[in-house]
């Protein structure tokens, strides 16, 4: 394929959505299919055959469209190009659907059953990774080129130098999206410096972190997003082979993530001669078998190697050696998706968002006690209150904010004192707390910390590899305590052991597992000591949670 | 190749380039405490004994692992170093259950050395006491669960000197544990040559012959050199 046909594909695509009197797009992403989505659609499909629609309304799966609490989502685009989205959908509901839309002035609908797209959930949000998640559908290659797809790669291909890409990529101020938030342009730059002739690029969709799920539903939801991003990259910084490394959880994604590399290849987007350049690249998937530290690089490495998925230490960087001793880039999937607006748009348009040091939006997974949960985008630097409260709607049963844990296992707990931090990477770490991958669990007045550290701590126990004793070991040791203080069966020096095994795994570990593992406790102790002092000297749970036995 | 100095708790040195920290420290004569690390056999980094404190950087380097560089400026003994290694060793103290009056290399023990080496004089922590097996259907060697520290030394030792690759691990987390080809009987293994090189490096009681149970016979890890010295150097061709 060369641009010329790229961009026949997307206005034949565009003109044949045009032709339909109106089109119907259901939610085709994890949350929404477990309620039900998957009847919704059958449903709507079985309606328009019976009135011989066929013809004039489309039915199809989309990605993605946020609200994930109130799903099955169908958002239905009427001829006038005006949106109308509709949540808790049933099939019995979905047949009306289809009268009140594709049959006019037939019926009108009950207001309840619309979600207003000019609520704050939608208008306090910016859409760049997600903007086509929801409106493209993540099955067909077509329907992603017609909005704007593989154009950034055709352009980058055709027009930019390697250089001129990796200097875009710096030019935005993007961070890694993964957690750790490395500058992505800094990393693109080492390693197309790196000697080597052959070199690879991996795309981290290992999510492990309890209540995340950005990179499933990119991939789930905008697949050939992060084939492009993973495209403009090797074609950055040289490598001529990319993996997608995708968790074992989550066969939905790694589905669509195959058939989407499928799709490319056949078309000459992927594989040799891409857009008929002399740039060869090729993806291929592998799947975890379900181990939290294989997302931790030098682990995933070994486990798309085909061995233990045990971290080794750092030195050397993945960039410096990596798959097969072969300079390495690896980057988070939502990275990844990043980058085709970014060399579409350009870095400046991107650095335009967020704050100084943190550009851009970033992905989170609201759950918990909100009134709206689901995936959200926002510019770096919203508050928390915004997020929470507007965009999440407040806590509901009128009760009170206690706390937002951010960051998963690695992250920590921001209390109601602080609700009004801008959101960035260095203002969560100066709380204690990481932006990690973009966990975001909100708690209310019945959450007991220390019971919170203990389930982090548990988790971190289950998934510690087992290769270097602090993690290994102290992970056991920590939960014991805390299952101690939580039991109403501790005495006060258990909670200085506990603080100075949080200090020994923060600075002994081997990898990030275990060096971040103690946050949840560190942040917890910080920022609500009063509740493990409660728990151990008085013997009570302020929070009425745990069974202290009395 | 190129020399570099740094400065060792305080006193100037000079080191080969691609050197380890851990080499340099220990031929300037500082007792810096390892378990997974041996000589001969190729670098865990996983008992995290020798972490040491370099001047510019808040993080803790395992010596091991971390090549020399010029100017480095480091310490190995602060008080907050050997706080760490004595909760690092009361750790595999508690992880297992550790016997030393009923064991067969009680006395010539290297986790019991250590211990001893840290004051350690008891272990803060709960004791595990997993319930694991004892697995004697070897006709020469023994492997007793309850008393490895997994500091893999017996996994590298057969995989990287032997080259028969028997033993490796199995599980994650602290339910790791050394297994035989896949998880089988020792005794009916088909990979391992009986070469009794995992019985020598092993650091503890986890791993003895027979014959050492009633002698008491010193396990002797630094053999390993000799081997590969010999292998190197072809000193056994004829």
């Amino acid at each position: 394929m060369n641009r010329t046909e790229l961009q026949t594909m997307a206005e034949a695509e565009r003109s044949r959505q045009q032709a339909f009197r109106c089109r119907f797009l259901c939610c085709a992403g994890t949350p929404c299919l477990s309620a039900g989505g998957g009847a919704v659609q059958q449903a709507l499909k079985q309606a328009v055959a019976a009135r011989n629609f066929e013809a004039s309304v489309e039915v199809v799966g989309a990605g993605c469209m946020g609200p994930c609490s109130r799903g099955p989502l169908v958002r239905v685009i009427a001829e006038n190009g005006e949106e109308t989205l509709y949540e808790r959908m049933t099939p019995e509901k979905a047949a009306r659907l289809v009268e009140a839309h594709a049959a006019p002035g037939s019926t009108t609908l009950p207001e309840e059953w619309r979600i207003a797209e000019d609520s704050p959930f939608f208008s306090k949000q910016t859409k760049i990774v997600l903007s086509g998640s929801g409106r493209v559908d993540p099955e067909r290659l077509e329907s992603y080129v017609g909005e704007g797809g593989y154009s950034a790669l055709a352009h980058a291909l055709r027009e930019m130098t390697p250089e001129e890409v990796c200097e875009e990529v710096v030019r935005s101020g993007l961070r890694g999206r993964g957690g750790a938030g490395y500058p992505t342009g800094v990393k693109w730059n080492l390693m197309r410096k790196a000697p080597g002739e052959r070199k690879f690029v991996v795309a981290n969709g290992d999510e492990g972190d309890p209540g995340a799920y950005m990179d499933r539903t990119l991939m789930e939801s905008d697949p050939h997003r992060v084939l492009e991003g993973m495209a403009l990259a090797a074609y950055a910084v040289g490598a001529e082979q990319g993996y997608v490394y995708v968790r074992g959880e989550y066969p939905l994604a790694a589905q669509r993530m195959e058939r989407a590399i499928r799709a490319a290849e056949r078309r000459g987007l992927l594989g040799h001669r891409i857009f008929e350049s002399r740039f060869n690249f090729r993806i291929d998937i592998r799947i975890g078998a379900g181990a939290f530290v294989c997302g931790e690089e030098t682990a995933l490495m070994a486990s798309i190697m085909g061995r233990r998925g045990q971290p080794v230490p750092r030195p050397p960087y993945p960039a410096q050696r990596g798959l097969w001793g072969a300079p390495t880039l690896i980057n988070n999937v939502e990275t990844f998706g990043n980058i085709p607006p970014i060399i579409q748009r350009g870095g400046t348009w991107y650095a335009g968002y967020g704050t100084e040091k943190s550009r851009g939006t970033k992905v989170f997974a609201l759950a918990g006690k909100v009134s709206w949960t689901g995936l959200i985008e926002v510019p770096l630097g919203i508050t928390l209150r915004e997020i929470v409260f507007d965009i999440g709607g407040g806590i509901p049963g009128g009760r009170a904010f206690k706390a937002a844990q951010t960051g998963g296992p690695s992250g920590g707990c921001i209390p109601a004192a602080h609700l009004d931090t801008p959101m960035d990477y260095e203002n969560l770490q100066a709380l204690g707390s990481i932006m990690g991958s973009g966990g975001l669990i909100i708690m209310d007045d019945t959450s007991c910390m220390p019971d919170v550290a203990k389930f982090f701590m548990e988790f971190c126990m289950d998934e510690s590899c087992g290769k270097c004793t602090p993690c290994r070991s102290g992970t056991v040791q920590m939960v014991r305590l805390l299952d101690r203080i939580t039991g109403g069966r501790a005495v006060p020096e258990d909670l200085e052991r506990l603080e100075d095994l949080c200090m020994l795994l923060k600075e002994t570990s081997l990898c990030g597992l275990g060096q971040t593992a103690p946050n949840p406790v560190l942040s917890t102790l910080r920022h609500f000591r009063e509740e493990y002092e409660a728990h151990i000297r008085e013997r009570r749970c302020p929070a009425g949670v745990c069974d202290l036995g009395n | 190749m190129g020399v570099v100095t740094l400065t060792l708790n305080n006193q100037l040195i000079s080191a080969r380039e691609g050197q380890s920290l851990l080499e340099v420290i220990r031929e300037n004569g500082v007792d810096l405490p390892t378990l997974c690390h041996l000589d001969g056999l190729s670098e865990r980094g996983g008992c995290r004994l020798c972490v040491v404190e370099a001047e510019g950087t808040s993080r803790l380097l395992a010596a091991c692992v971390t090549p020399v560089q010029e100017g480095m400026n480091i310490r190995t003994h602060t008080e907050r170093l050997v706080r760490y290694r004595k909760m690092l060793v009361e750790l595999l103290l508690a992880e297992r259950t550790h016997v030393c009056s009923v064991c067969a290399v009680n006395g010539r023990c290297e986790l019991q050395a250590l211990a001893a080496r840290l004051g350690i004089d008891h272990v803060r922590y709960e004791p595990l006491h997993p319930d694991l097996p004892v697995d004697a259907s070897h006709g020469r060697f023994v492997l007793d669960h309850n008393r490895c520290i997994l500091c893999g030394r017996c996994v590298r030792a057969c995989d990287e000197v032997e080259g028969a690759h028997t033993l490796d691990f199995m599980g994650r987390g602290v339910q790791s544990r050394i297994i035989v080809d896949l998880d089988q009987p020792w005794g009916s293994s088909r990979s391992c040559t009986g070469c009794g090189k995992c019985v020598q490096v092993c650091p503890t009681g986890a791993i003895v012959a027979r014959e050492n149970i009633a002698g008491g016979v010193e396990k002797r890890p630094d053999f390993l050199l000799r081997i590969l010295e010999g292998r190197q150097k072809r000193i056994w061709r004829w």
